[in-house]
């Protein structure tokens, strides 16, 4: 019913949009990862795998790409450990206080991403809210120093910050299963914990699946959780990236690590669109 | 606790705790940012004493942090009308043009929702650089419609889906054309979903600072300016401007809210009585 | 009963005029590799109410949305009034649609619905309120106009629906099911005020449906679609006493099917024989239920005797089935109440026995 005029004007603009402000960055991405910076500090365009034979020679680009998915692993796995019941809870016995428990899962997206983490912060410390508080009621007589700049306090944060992302498509999962299938187990006698564990899990695992890679792959890339709490030890990937293109000026390194990032998020994507698609019955 | 929908109940009883205990965890550190923002001797200390309202005082009086929420509120408003102007469109392309690369183009449009903020405002910090554009406002607008034309267009697609397909067949019936029947008939139908995306836009953008942190230029917008501070030491004035915020955003959401369930439920006892067919 | 052996003279009592208004030329669609309509090609005639009838998947629908313009042909032409309609877009041809689920606009009054196409074409708002006030009066529904459509019950949108459309003056509306939304009562109601209303706008109608019945007591003509070929196009008395195939003949009403042969100018079906004046070879009749009488002495009749097997009731009539001497299993529709013999006497009259194509088979049309 579309003409062919009608068509091209809806999708031309977009289009040209996004070759321009996203394909072609991307591919710029990629092609900085073979440039080279020069000894004052100009990039140097001529090919070269420098920049990834640094990344396989120095330990710790690596070693730190690893902490950052076993911090990223953690995050997604308290918040699919916080986010499930709750939206379990939601679906199933909220009844009629559903809607608004709903809206206060979501209320904390809306205050500031950067504010949250300093609010962290300040519970964290080690003159802040939490350890003074344990000294007022005697629990301790000094302050417990591993709260703050540790990937303890990392791993809280973002785990605070993603657990509504995990809870969202879960609850929405959880939603979407007919209630009559539940009614069909029970009627042919599976107790509570065997429907369960036969028919909601599976039916909801789209829904785990899409809330888990969001916290792993946007915690994989959080930078400025680390830089506010994580301390030496609590350094990610992205804070490598982050100095490499400021004080250390090594862009071309930089883009070297960003673009093995998104191959990382990309693979994973896949993934689990893979994983999604055994799983989503449809 | 009742049984809703013939779960059984006999779990219930740790569920509510874990819920208490989430909320709690979610909770715990907005409340914590309110309380103290109204402390005397300044973040940190329990208890909480001394309730005072200098730190808005000095917060009203701090020029640097107004013209942030300024630079801000300015970025946001031109990267609703961004993303809107190229995600509807996007949108409607997803859902009734067939081109080559359409696939692609759809997972590439939708990629800066999930890809961490760092490797977008990377990106296209290098383009910038390449193009010679110098870094401004101007860059972090653009960075920003880029990459929320992802909102933009799965909202609008979403709404499209409820959009019955006939009531544009109808306009055209009826002799308007193409133009007219998107004005008069697609753009009304959509309206919330519309609304609803440019409300998100512009909370994501006016909170948005990994891409921004990149594309930064001479003027701070509200997040860089907190962050910038942040790395100076704990300032109580970030927890009265943080407030302050949150009560505005709350305020917004629970405006946006009533407005929904009011148009939503006239739409959709319409949408019940136009489509009572088998 | 006796219009069943003329039936050339019943079919004319429809088509006031035969000048062609529309004509629709060998067109053919797929989607995909699924071919929905093959080769169409069909007249349209001025002030004309025609049907098409069909199962779904039949194509019907995409028969209309192709005149509509909301498909295009992958081959042939239509032209309405010397213009190739095929050409234009859905808003230059001076056809309008009442869709299936009406697709009023939810955010649009009553008034606003109607005044819409007017609006479009920027006529005058004298004219615009004028035309749509009449229009509302038409379908009676003046006190509705400022409601909006969700307000309103089912069959009061079919009728702004209708107002919507006809406020245009549309050469050819089409109507898309267009009573399948509404309850049985309410249905038969409409489809009589349709009728009426056709009569008097004397706009050419084109309408869709999978009610035989419905078609039987609308059309002027009926357009029998079977998978995307037209099986039989002729006026609801014609197709009802002289289907062509078999097709036809058991998708609208009840009938008998006889297995034959013709040699000489007698047609034999078992035990039972008729002259007729057909050439030698297989041949396939219809016999109505209602055809088929107690015995009576009719002229020329084909007696027989039978035995009762079953017995339904259905109210003015009752259906009976019968077993032949011979085996052959006939159903009868009688309006007494059948005797407790177990062995009747039958009869029908030759004319009576139609002969008609095996479906799928006749490609020659016309």
């Amino acid at each position: 019913m579309f003409s062919r005029a009608y068509r091209i004007a809806i999708t031309l603009p977009p289009l040209v949009w996004v070759i321009l402000f996203l394909l072609l960055p991307y591919a710029l991405l990629f092609c900085y990862s073979f440039w080279s910076v020069s000894a004052v500090q100009t990039i140097i365009h001529s090919w070269t795998l420098d920049n990834y034979r640094e990344l396989l020679r120095v330990n710790v680009y690596l070693q730190t790409l690893f902490r950052s998915m076993w911090i990223a692993a953690r995050v997604t796995l308290f918040s699919l450990l916080l986010g499930y019941p709750l939206a379990y809870y939601l679906s199933f016995y909220a009844e009629k206080r559903k809607e608004f428990f709903y809206q206060l899962v979501i209320i904390p997206l809306w205050v500031s991403y950067l504010v949250r983490a300093y609010a962290w912060k300040t519970i964290l410390g080690s003159d802040g809210v939490l350890n003074t508080l344990l000294q007022y009621v005697h629990l301790t007589s000094h302050p417990l120093n591993f709260l703050l700049y540790s990937p303890f306090a990392v791993v809280l944060t973002l785990t605070h910050i993603y657990t509504p992302f995990t809870f969202l498509p879960i609850y929405a999962a959880l939603e979407h299963i007919p209630r009559n299938l539940i009614e069909a187990s029970h009627d042919l006698g599976a107790p509570p914990l065997q429907t369960f564990w036969r028919v909601i899990l599976p039916l909801s695992i789209p829904g785990v699946l899409a809330g888990a890679t969001f916290a792993f792959v946007l915690s994989l890339g959080d930078f400025l959780a680390p830089l506010l709490l994580g301390g030496p030890s609590g350094i990610m990937i992205s804070n490598i990236v982050v100095s490499l293109f400021g004080a250390a000026y090594n862009w071309p390194l930089g883009a070297a690590i960003s673009f093995c990032m998104l191959a990382l998020v990309i693979g994973l994507l896949f993934f689990s669109e893979r994983l999604e698609k055994r799983w989503g019955f449809r | 606790m009742g049984l809703p929908m013939s779960v059984p109940g006999n779990r219930s009883r740790w569920l509510p705790w874990h819920a208490a205990l989430v909320f709690g965890f979610l909770y715990l550190p907005i409340v914590t940012l309110i309380v103290y923002s109204f402390n005397g001797p300044g973040v940190g200390g329990f208890p909480p004493r001394n309730f005072t309202l200098d730190w808005y005082r000095e917060l009203f009086a701090d020029d640097a942090i107004w013209t942030s929420v300024l630079n801000s509120l300015f970025v946001a408003l031109a990267a609703v009308a961004i993303s809107l102007a190229l995600g509807i469109p996007a949108a409607l392309a997803l859902d009734r043009a067939n081109f080559p690369g359409k696939v692609l183009f759809r997972r590439l449009v939708l990629l800066p929702l999930i890809l961490p903020g760092i490797i977008t405002g990377l990106s296209l910090l290098m383009l910038f650089r390449e193009a010679d554009v110098k870094l401004s406002l101007m860059t972090i607008i653009l960075g920003h419609g880029t990459a929320l034309i992802s909102v933009a267009t799965t909202e609008v697609f979403a709404g499209l889906q409820k959009l019955d397909r006939a009531q544009e067949e109808a306009s055209l019936d009826l002799g308007a054309n193409y133009w007219q029947t998107f004005w008069r008939i697609t753009i009304p139908n959509l309206r919330l979903s519309i609304i609803g995306a440019a409300l998100l836009i512009f909370t994501l953008s006016m909170d948005e600072i990994a891409v921004s942190f990149f594309l930064i230029g001479r003027d701070n917008t509200l997040p860089l300016e907190i962050w910038g501070r942040l790395r100076r030491g704990i300032t109580p004035e970030i927890n009265a401007i943080s407030t302050l915020i949150f009560v505005f955003s709350l305020a917004a959401i629970v405006t946006w809210y009533r407005l929904r369930v009011r148009a939503e439920s006239k739409l959709e006892i319409a949408a019940e009585l136009v489509e009572t067919g088998p | 009963m006796a219009s069943a052996i003329h039936p050339e003279v019943s079919a004319k009592t429809a088509n006031p005029t035969t000048r062609s208004l529309l004509s629709i030329r060998n067109i053919g669609k797929s989607f995909g590799r699924t071919p929905v309509l093959r080769s169409i090609s069909l007249e349209i005639a001025e002030g004309e109410f025609l049907t098409i009838l069909g199962e779904s998947g039949s194509g019907k629908t995409t028969l209309l949305r192709i005149i509509g313009g909301f498909e295009t042909a992958d081959c042939g032409e239509i032209v309405m009034a010397g213009e190739r309609l095929d050409r234009l877009p859905p808003y230059r041809r001076r056809v309008n649609t009442v869709f299936q689920y009406y697709a009023l606009f939810p955010h649009l009054t009553v008034e606003e619905n109607v005044s819409y196409g007017l609006r479009v074409a920027k006529l005058p708002k004298e004219e615009v309120a004028a035309r749509v006030e009449q229009a509302l009066a038409m379908v009676k529904m003046s006190a509705f106009a400022n409601s909006k459509p969700a307000k309103i019950s089912g069959g009061q949108q079919q009728r702004i629906a209708l107002a919507r459309a006809l406020v245009n003056r549309p050469r050819l509306l089409l109507l898309d099911e267009p009573l399948s939304a509404l309850d049985a009562n309410l249905r038969r109601q409409m489809q009589v005020e349709l009728k009426s209303l056709q009569r008097e706008v004397g706009i050419s109608f084109v309408f869709v449906t999978h009610d035989q019945d419905e078609a039987m007591v609308m059309s002027d003509r009926i357009a029998l679609l079977r998978m995307g070929e037209l099986e039989q196009v002729a006026s609801p008395r014609e197709i009802y006493d002289r289907p062509a195939t078999v097709y036809t003949a058991q998708f609208i009403g009840h009938t008998n099917l006889l297995r034959g042969e013709v040699k000489g100018g007698i047609a034999r079906c078992h035990s039972l024989s008729w002259p007729v004046n057909l050439p030698d070879g297989p041949v396939l009749f219809s016999l109505r239920p209602e055809n088929i009488h107690f015995a009576a002495g009719m002229q020329g009749a084909v007696k027989f005797r039978a035995k009762l097997c079953s017995q339904i009731f259905h109210g003015a009539t009752e259906l009976l089935q019968v077993q032949c001497t011979d085996g052959l299993m006939l159903s009868l529709r009688t309006s007494t109440r059948a005797s407790r013999d177990e062995d009747l006497d039958l009869e029908f009259l030759p004319a009576a026995a139609v002969p008609v194509r095996e479906s799928g088979q006749g490609k020659k049309r016309d």
